[in-house]
């Protein structure tokens, strides 16, 4: 029996053996998949901002930064055995879930948590092969280490298999 | 001492956000009584600094339907105010006011979707002037957003905007009840820190 790992708002985890990754409706936010498909290693991180830069990384904070908490995911998953060089990335989320909010850091902050992640993975020379981002609606994300499928659901828009 | 985190609030400060709470609340339920021409009840507010997690668990969990409807407030206050309500809420609202069966609340129309905006504002409007009447501070309130969607995934605005302070979120916590239709509600007040301080100093409490 497949287990499914929840992982949290500002969280990350890895499953194999076939077990599943789940974080739960997205909104701003962007889960980001990654995939060592010869092992079968998954991870899942779920980021709220784009840049550590000026806080202090301490306890899981650096689980809620774009650029400190993908790092620690593929170290993770390396230390399973897993290699950076074969990583795949799918991501998702990043929407704006408020139409007119004055406040311009916030109007744009699913853009920019966007932009952060496709920033750190290249920069870490992992290839994004899917996405599925921005809109104005919330996603629940499922990843399988079987697979390396990244399956996407929201209200009233059934589900997507990327 | 300065505020310098939602965890140094004690007992007084958050006996006066509760108090805050109270009446802005009560306001926004009467104001809202108003508008749909029936009475609305209201059980006492309960005040409460939650994280994420607990807020969501609290609203049915993180794929749980709900309505919301996002203010930002400006001036002497900055922050932002959120009302959510359960569908069967919003749809008595809109049979209410628009004198029918709205059908289904994921396809709203035009009209359907000003209604629960312009009842957002209303209410918003009564709970901020109550605070500002009684805090003396100058509050200016934007135009209503709204948003029907995954409880998770519209709690994740707030505590982006507030992940910068504080990993906690001031929720209050209420019922407002009409006959048999009991919904249970949260307004959700985000201040800045420096702004919490202002409201309590206008009180004059020491923050």
């Amino acid at each position: 029996m497949n287990k499914l790992i929840t992982v949290g708002i500002s969280d990350l985890n890895i499953a194999r053996n076939g077990d599943e990754l789940i974080t739960y409706a997205l909104g701003s936010c962007v889960g980001i998949c990654l995939y060592d498909p010869i092992l079968r290693i998954a991870g899942l991180s779920h980021i709220l901002l784009p840049l550590s830069t000026g806080y202090s990384l301490i306890g899981n904070q650096s689980y809620k930064f774009a650029d400190s908490a993908i790092p620690l995911l593929i170290e993770k998953m390396e230390r399973q055995g897993a290699h950076r060089y074969r990583m795949k990335a799918k991501i998702a989320g990043g929407a704006q879930m408020f139409a007119s909010i004055n406040n311009s850091d916030l109007a744009n902050i699913g853009q920019r948590n966007i932009e952060a992640v496709k920033a750190v993975l290249y920069s870490m020379n992992i290839p994004l092969i899917a996405e599925h981002t921005g809109k104005n609606y919330g996603r629940t994300q499922k990843f399988s280490s079987d697979s390396g499928l990244m399956t996407i659901k929201s209200i009233n828009r059934g589900e997507i298999i990327l | 001492m300065a505020l310098k985190d939602l965890e140094d609030l004690n007992e007084i400060h958050l006996d006066a956000l509760q108090e805050i709470g109270n009446i802005g609340s009560g306001h926004a339920a009467s104001a809202l009584s108003t508008v749909l021409d029936r009475r609305v009840n209201m059980s006492v507010p309960c005040v409460k600094i939650l994280d994420y997690e607990s807020v969501v668990e609290q609203l049915g969990g993180p794929e749980e339907q709900l309505v919301s409807i996002l203010l930002s407030l400006g001036d002497d206050v900055s922050g932002m105010i959120m009302f959510l309500f359960h569908k069967q809420f919003a749809n008595m609202i809109l049979t209410t006011l628009l004198g029918e069966e709205s059908g289904d609340i994921n396809s709203l129309d035009e009209m359907s979707t000003s209604a629960i905006e312009e009842v957002g504002n209303i209410m918003a409007a009564s709970y901020v002037n109550a605070i500002a009447e009684l805090t003396g501070l100058r509050i200016d309130i934007s135009t209503p957003s709204l948003s029907i969607d995954m409880a998770g995934s519209i709690l994740s605005v707030p505590t982006i905007y507030y992940s910068n302070i504080s990993d906690k979120i001031i929720a209050i916590e209420e019922e407002l009840g009409q006959d048999d239709l009991h919904a249970f509600s949260y307004i959700l007040m985000l201040a800045e820190v420096d702004s919490l301080e202002k409201i309590m100093k206008s009180l004059g409490l020491e923050a």
